[in-house]
């Protein structure tokens, strides 16, 4: 592949450090900048000296990459085509890193003039943001495992079967409506990498994205072939904040004269993304007049048609946390009774446990249970989500009741060997029960926070409340309603329980 | 009928040793004193004897059991030394979970296996006796001392011992209480129990011990009937306890 070394050097890298930066710190580097660009975000307007424009170098080649000679800066498609704009505007590109879901809603803040790193058109986007006319046309591709090529051609042949995509994609709502209507089940992940490889190992049968992705991940890694019929037929567009319409014109003027003049087509040949679908598509933009590309608008949506999935996800959550906090507790005592009555090996193999398990991110734990032992043992996402998180909170578990065993004096397991009871009686009839009321309220405490910590198993593509939050709001383009109604699910759950506890709590002082 | 008899015995902790030579026998209706200045080694005496504490050498014998030199063996091999000794700690360490009336039953039910019925009447003719039946259904952190005391008593007790072990069992009485407590273990032993109480109130030892041992750095230096002893001491240690006693507050 004959990729040509353009390289964008955007203004901001000339007061960063030269010195070379080591390649796997490159996201950090990105987060600094986007931390000192958000504390001064420019008021946009014409004429001005200075572009800034927003992507996510996390999302990579083409799009926006981390130039591998040098990561302060940037290089793509996207990188080209907003070098593009700025010279057309008279004025330098700046790059301003962010998360990618986030984008529109950063565009709409100030945070930049433009954001540009795939992003897709919608009705629900044009509502709230202006959009510039697409500059790419992509096609949403089907990937499956070789053996099943003849099989799954199109999504209506995926019924009940798994089907992986990045969350809060155009993929997504299709796979969403396609849920609906022929009950294929979309499997959402976080980044574009893993729905390739759970699709290779057999976790999921298809993968539905950008083919762009597509092409990528078969280049990278390959173990799949990606179907030739689209599913459907998506464009790239460049997004601003809504009164920014008359930049956002501008900016349309712009790009229609470089689709003229052969300048965007030879960026895209030499990121290897060209093909006679884009002529095809830049012939029809230029024809077209301004309007045309604007998509009708879908009527609006109520908050109360997301709350079913919300619900959906609360009662995910609350089956994820109950489920993992039994194992916790059933865990957490076996661990807490070894290290209190066992010998030196088990004390020594429990102590080991927890410190191992309380001292390592509850993160990375799921991503090696889930991805990193995956060619070992390939366990569905939910249980190893309940396993991941019930094994962490074992731990913590743990030290509670043993510290809570430790507390019950001496003098009153003697008296109670004095009447002959056995070890075993004694444990379950005079220990245990009263560290259970002193363990009661970490324990608590604890479940409370594994609630919402359950958030995090998101990364191992289950959808449980706060994802599905994101999700809706990455949809409606506010975290306001969204938030506010997932904050009061969590309440809804949390706030019985830490009755319940006060209540026994207070039951058991009286006494 | 002797109800405890120790011979020869030594109790080594590490390097240091605690009880050197110990021989001392209870008999069945007896109430025995024993006396020392703390660290002389009566509570250890006592947990020795209770199968609390493993013994260096020398043989301890109650009714059909004894207790040899060596690690202490499981509980599944005391079962004889648990039936037939009751013992009440120094404090009463009641299990703080449980009802005055459930602590006392709790040993006769699950080590006993008594009907629930049974041990509830004898829990609470125990209570009634000891004074305290008016606080069965009350929780230790509800008890005073004293009633807290009375009902580790009854708890000890449930189970029908032939020894009763008592460590310090009139140090945080007052006096009034204090001759209560003596009227009880008068009558405990007049049922036919060995009674083993250690104190360092010669006037509570007086009152109501017939015999007293004084241990001293873990040897019996005196020992003879409680009018004699704390009459006429012979042993310095002795009169040291004595003079301790010339104010009655003090113990």
């Amino acid at each position: 592949m004959a990729r040509e070394r353009y390289i964008f050097a955007s203004d901001l890298s000339l007061s960063m450090p030269r010195a070379p930066l080591a390649s796997h710190s490159f996201v950090a580097s990105f987060g600094f900048i986007a931390l000192i660009a958000g504390c001064s975000p420019s008021a946009p307007s014409p004429g001005r000296s200075v572009l800034r424009w927003g992507g996510d170098a996390e999302g990579g080649a083409p799009f926006v990459e981390a130039d591998p000679s040098d990561p302060s800066k940037v290089r793509g498609f996207d990188v080209e085509v907003a070098g593009m704009i700025a010279k057309g505007l008279g004025a330098k590109p700046q790059f301003v890193q962010v998360a990618w879901a986030s984008i529109p809603q950063s565009a709409e803040r100030g945070d930049f003039d433009l954001g540009m790193s795939g992003i897709e058109d919608s009705p629900e986007l044009r509502e709230r943001n202006s959009l510039s006319i697409p500059y790419y046309e992509f096609r949403e591709v089907l990937a499956v495992r070789p053996a099943d090529k003849g099989k799954y051609r199109r999504l209506s042949d995926l019924a009940r079967r798994r089907v992986a995509t990045l969350g809060s994609t155009q993929a997504y709502q299709i796979l969403l409506a396609e849920q609906a209507t022929t009950g294929v089940v979309p499997v959402s992940y976080d980044d574009d990498v893993h729905p390739y490889a759970d699709l290779v190992s057999g976790r999921v049968d298809a993968v539905l994205l950008d083919n762009i992705i597509a092409e990528r991940s078969l280049r990278r890694s390959g173990g799949f072939v990606i179907q030739d019929e689209p599913v459907a037929i998506g464009h790239y567009v460049a997004v601003l904040a809504k009164k920014n319409a008359a930049l956002r014109d501008s900016i349309d003027d712009v790009l229609r004269a470089r689709m003229r003049d052969g300048s965007l087509e030879k960026t895209f040949r030499a990121w290897n993304v060209w093909n006679d679908a884009e002529a095809a598509y830049f012939a029809r933009a230029l024809a077209a007049t301004r309007d045309t590309a604007t998509v009708a608008t879908k009527p609006h949506q109520s908050i109360l048609t997301y709350v079913p999935s919300l619900a959906r996800a609360g009662v995910i959550t609350l089956l994820l946390s109950f489920l993992a906090m039994t194992l916790a507790v059933l865990a957490g005592c076996l661990i807490a009774a070894g290290r209190v009555y066992g010998g030196p090996i088990v004390r020594a193999l429990f102590t080991a446990y927890v410190e191992v398990v309380r001292g390592t991110p509850v993160l990375l734990q799921l991503f090696v249970l889930y991805y990193g032992l995956s060619s070992v043992v390939r366990l569905p996402a939910f249980l190893a989500a309940v396993l991941g998180l019930g094994l962490n909170y074992a731990a913590y578990e743990a030290e509670i009741y043993r510290s809570a065993l430790l507390a019950i004096p001496r003098s009153q397991l003697e008296a109670a060997r004095t009447l002959g009871l056995s070890e075993l009686q004694i444990f379950r009839l005079v220990r245990a029960p009263q560290a259970l009321r002193l363990a009661l309220a970490p324990m608590t405490n604890d479940f409370v926070a594994l609630l919402k910590d359950s958030s995090l198993v998101s990364v191992i593509t289950v959808v449980e409340l706060t994802k599905q939050t994101a999700i809706y709001a990455t949809n409606v383009g506010s975290w306001v309603v969204p938030g506010l109604l997932c904050a009061a699910i969590y309440l809804v759950f949390s706030l019985p329980l830490t009755r319940v506890a006060r209540t026994l709590e207070q039951r058991w002082n009286h006494v | 009928m002797s109800a405890l008899s120790v011979r020869d015995l030594e109790l080594n902790r590490g390097p240091r040793p605690i009880l050197r030579g110990v021989n001392l026998d209870v008999d069945a209706g007896e109430v025995c004193a024993f006396m020392g200045v703390s660290g002389a080694g009566k509570s250890t005496l006592l947990r020795a004897i209770a199968a609390l504490e493993a013994i260096s050498a020398g043989k301890i014998t109650i009714g059909n059991a004894t207790l040899t030199p060596g690690p202490l063996p499981p509980e599944s091999r005391l079962r004889d030394v648990r039936r037939q000794v009751g013992f009440v700690f120094q404090t009463p360490s009641l299990f703080e979970h449980l009802s005055a009336m459930e602590n006392v039953m709790l040993g006769p039910i699950h080590a006993l296996r008594w009907p629930a019925d049974r041990a509830r009447d004898v829990a609470r003719r125990l209570l009634d006796s000891l004074g305290v039946a008016h606080r069965a259904d009350a929780y230790p952190r509800q008890l005073s001392g004293g009633e807290a005391q009375r009902v580790a008593i009854a708890r000890a007790l449930a189970p029908d011992p032939t020894l009763l072990l008592m460590d310090e069992p009139t140090s945080a009485l007052d006096p009034a209480r204090r001759g209560a407590l003596g009227e009880s273990l008068r009558a405990l032993a007049a049922d036919g129990r060995g009674l083993l109480v250690s104190t360092h109130d010669a006037e509570f030892a007086r009152r109501f011990a017939d015999r007293v041992v004084v241990l001293d750095q873990g040897r019996i230096v005196e020992e003879g009937p409680a009018s004699d002893v704390l009459t006429s001491p012979t042993h310095a240690a002795t009169r040291t306890l004595l003079q301790g006693e010339s104010s009655p507050t003090t113990h």
